[in-house]
């Protein structure tokens, strides 16, 4: 089977798998990184979400050749030694999960929300998360963590 | 006022997925001990004045008679609570250790809660029906009381004096006197102690909590933040390969044919087949979805009834013979005769999925007849006693586990998944990962319960109601009362023999029941004249409804509001397992009458709060879970089959739908703390109706709410 070059939160690997196996597959078993979640495998819910070149895609519908020779940051790849991305802090401080199985999609669609919009609105959060469901309904605090988490940034 | 929990919990088992496969077997606790090595174990005999969650079960289970939960104090001060509950989002990990940390004196990060695996924690009965705040968080403070105590006099025995001079704080015992101190991890140092504690020392009154009753967050956080968390669809021990089954064509279908030659000549896979049980493995999933998808197969199933036909089927296939006999007080029939108002009316429920975001998965691997399944089930003991049944091994034979789930909603009970997972890993000679699909979630797990309930009251022109008549179809007993004060009533579930499989849900029927019933006093308090507040309060003489009626009502100023065509106020109250709740919905009409819930405030009583950030949290969550089965969740079927078995088919609220969500919490410290998972969710789908009645007078009696 053909060998597919992909970069994995900085890191290069060489995936032996089908093109047309998803991306989500590839990343929970190949690769081990299991903060990527499988939800409806139908782009509905957003709990696979990563960034493919900082663009929040659902990887339960991107297949592995589209992924190719193309930059991949997962939730395990936000840490910056030993630091966490301002979103995931914000995630925290606002207790903005419960079972949390959600989180790892959330937290990628915010930061490439906020990779294109430094001080997004309520409107314009809502727009952006709509294609990730919590089903614990934390969204009122998902909502006010991606606020704390912009507002942050601007300070800094 | 309260109904006894109790009877509600044994209501719950019979109805729901769980009642046949009730049983318990002692701990062994010699390997226990062994493995724990020194230190002082404390354990709560179930018998005990705290008692276990067992006591007057009806029928012939066998219930635990040992221990209900242990607590270790190792030699380095570290503490390990040992619990069959599970936490799956519903935040128990840490208010648990909270109740702890408090009644130990230990910092809170002292602790370590190990949950839900068979081999190592005591019998549970399993985390539903909003037990764990009042039963397992009592039972834990009450070891961790009678481990501090232990301590005391271990300290006390060791400086020769009286243990009532000594104190106890942050993981130290101290002599005030002469200042000598010794941490927790001395004292315990080289001992073996085993402490059973059998009846409850003093506990720490709420109001002099420090560390339980606080806002802290979530014990674990940072895994959840950083995707480190392993969920059960995450477990991946050595040689693990993916399992898939193999779904029929409907339900009720049985094989014909089956045809799996181009999946058997796959690389890597094989195909399972043990009469209608079907399915394959493979190394990988991607691998195993492809094996799935060449397989061939002819079903037969009986014709089936369709959702456009469900109300008419429920009321015509009572199974009598299950029929709870009525709950009656006095005479409804002379009642309503000298009644100023009467009314009827029939109320609908659909049948709606909990879709937990995590679908159901277990990881299954044998060593000889013994099997390790790592699952996501609110029942871990039942889960295993199922394995037993299922490969007829002894139940000793089978350790789960249940690594911290993505969440459950009490869809949960069963071991569907595990069963499956442990036939392909037997087949297999491998531990088998299985995770189902979006698609067997919506169409295999069980479904909240449809229901029809049927109304009939009476009042005086005064709006004092005097008669209340309430049966339910199939959706099940609870919250059926009513906690208004009526002279005559009577009160009556009828048990259906149900179309599709059905089972536990968040709140079980008090949802339904509390629709039903806060639709039908907004309704009553409109054709007496009164205003659906006031209506409320004058039937009812119970303070804590009383409470959170007015304290919803005052922060929504329902008072000043008035009502317009495009918005307008709803409310509905309740006690439902010991919480006392009430909510105002406020909602927006948009141009072809479509509704939009702009606001919801919610009061919520359940007793002393052990963690207010937690809680909030779960209230909110249950207002928004409350609004998709409210306004747009139903399971459509037809012969058979799901029609909408996908989250692009099956609408759940999104950020989209999310009102301003305020909660008040009414914390009473004088009263004991009770469970408040499930019942913020039941106010909610009565408070959207009623409003919707204010903006545009017209009633909708079924849920989802679709105007017309």
């Amino acid at each position: 089977m053909q060998k597919t070059p992909i970069t994995v939160n900085d890191r290069q690997y060489q995936v032996t798998a089908p093109p047309e196996e998803p991306l989500l597959w590839v990343l929970r078993e190949s690769l081990q990184l299991t903060g990527t979640r499988y939800g409806c495998g139908e782009g509905q819910c957003g709990a696979c979400t990563v960034l493919l070149e900082e663009k929040a895609v659902r990887s339960c519908l991107t297949p592995l050749s589209s992924a190719a020779g193309k930059k991949i940051t997962t939730i395990e790849g936000l840490e910056q030694n030993g630091a966490l991305h301002p979103v995931q802090q914000a995630f925290l401080a606002e207790g903005a999960f419960q079972c949390g199985y959600c989180t790892s999609g959330m937290i990628l669609s915010a930061v490439a929300l906020l990779n294109g919009n430094r001080n997004p609105s309520d409107a314009e959060i809502v727009h952006a998360m709509n294609g990730n469901i919590c089903r614990c309904g934390t969204y009122p605090r998902i909502v006010a963590a991606i606020h704390r988490a912009a507002q942050g940034a601007q300070k800094a | 006022m309260d109904p006894d929990p109790d009877r509600e919990l044994a209501l719950e088992l019979e109805q729901h997925e769980a009642g046949s496969i009730l049983r318990c077997f002692e701990m062994e606790r010699r390997d226990f001990l062994k493995l724990l090595g020194g230190g002082i174990l404390v354990c709560m005999s179930a018998s005990s004045g705290a008692a276990q969650e067992s006591g007057r079960m009806p029928g012939s289970h066998e219930l635990p008679k040992d221990i209900a939960a242990w607590l270790h104090i190792a030699g380095d001060g570290h503490v390990t609570v040992f619990t069959g509950k599970v936490e799956m989002g519903q935040n128990i990990r840490t208010s648990l250790a909270q109740q702890v940390a408090e009644e130990l004196r230990v910092p809170l990060e002292s602790i370590s809660m190990v949950m839900g695996d068979t081999q190592t924690v005591p019998w549970d009965m399993g985390t539903f029906g909003s037990r764990t705040t009042p039963t397992m968080g009592p039972q834990l403070r009450t070891m961790a009381a009678a481990a501090r105590e232990t301590l005391l006099n271990q300290a006390a025995e060791q400086w020769k004096v009286d243990p009532s001079g000594l104190t106890a704080s942050d993981g130290r015992i101290t002599n005030p006197r002469t200042n000598q101190s010794l941490s927790y991890g001395e004292l315990t140092h080289g001992q073996k102690l085993v402490k059973v504690v059998e009846s409850a020392p003093g506990l720490t009154p709420a109001a002099q909590w420090k560390t339980a009753g606080q806002p802290l967050p979530k014990v674990d956080g940072r895994a959840f933040v950083t995707g480190q968390h392993h969920y059960p669809s995450d477990i991946d021990p050595p040689g693990m390969v993916s399992g898939k089954v193999l779904r029929p064509a409907a339900f009720r279908a049985t094989l014909v044919s089956l045809d799996d030659n181009a999946a058997r000549h796959q690389p890597g896979v094989a195909v399972v087949r043990d009469g209608d049980f079907v399915g394959v493995t493979a190394s990988d999933m991607w691998s195993a979805e492809q094996a799935l998808a060449a397989l061939k197969a002819q079903w037969k199933a009986p014709p089936q009834i369709s959702d456009r036909e469900l109300f008419g089927y429920l009321k015509a296939n009572t199974d009598k013979g299950e029929s709870e006999p009525p709950k009656v007080t006095g005479s409804v029939e002379k009642a309503l005769a000298a009644a100023d108002v009467r009314l009827s009316q029939s109320y609908t429920v659909a049948y709606i999925q909990h879709a937990p975001l995590e679908p159901r998965a277990a990881v299954a691997e044998w060593d000889g007849d013994r099997l390790t399944v790592w699952t996501g089930t609110q029942r871990p003991f039942a889960v295993r006693d199922e394995l037993a049944a299922a490969f007829h091994i002894p139940s000793q034979n089978v350790r789960v586990l249940v690594p911290d789930t993505g969440s459950a909603y009490g869809g949960k009970h069963t071991g569907d998944a595990a069963v499956e997972a442990a036939r392909l890993a037997r087949a297999a000679g491998k531990p088998v990962r299985l995770v189902w699909t979006r698609e067997e979630e919506f169409t295999w797990a069980y479904f909240r319960p449809a229901g029809v309930i049927e109304i009939r009251s009476g009042a005086q022109r005064d709006g004092t109601i005097t008669a209340w008549e309430c049966h339910n179809f199939n959706s099940g007993p609870s919250a059926i009362d009513t906690p208004y004060n009526v002279a005559n009533r009577h009160i009556q579930f009828h048990p259906v023999d149900a179309p599709l499989r059905q089972g536990s849900y968040r709140a079980l029927a008090a949802t339904a029941n509390h629709f039903a019933r806060e639709s039908h006093m907004d309704e009553l308090s409109h054709a007496t004249a009164k205003d659906p507040l006031e209506f409320r309060l004058k039937n009812t003489r119970n303070d804590r409804l009383r409470a959170v009626l007015e304290a919803a009502a005052e922060k929504a100023a329902w008072s000043r509001h008035k009502s317009t065509p495009e918005r307008a106020f709803g409310i509905a109250g309740g006690i439902e397992k010991g919480g006392h709740i009430a909510a105002v919905a406020e909602v927006e009409i948009g141009p072809q009458k479509s509704v939009r819930v702009v606001r919801v405030v919610e009061a919520f009583d359940c007793g002393a709060v052990v963690n207010p950030n937690g809680l909030r949290n779960q209230i909110a969550g249950a207002i928004m879970m409350g609004m998709g089965g409210a306004l747009f969740e139903a399971i459509r079927f037809d012969n058979g089959r799901i029609l909408n078995p996908r989250f692009s088919q099956y609408r759940v609220p999104r950020f989209s739908d999310m009102p301003q969500i305020e909660v008040v919490l009414v914390d009473r410290k004088d009263l004991p703390s009770a469970g408040a998972g499930e019942t913020p969710i039941v106010g909610i789908a009565p408070a959207i109706a009623n409003a919707i009645f204010a903006a545009t007078g017209e009633r909708l009696r079924s849920l989802p709410l679709r105007t017309a």
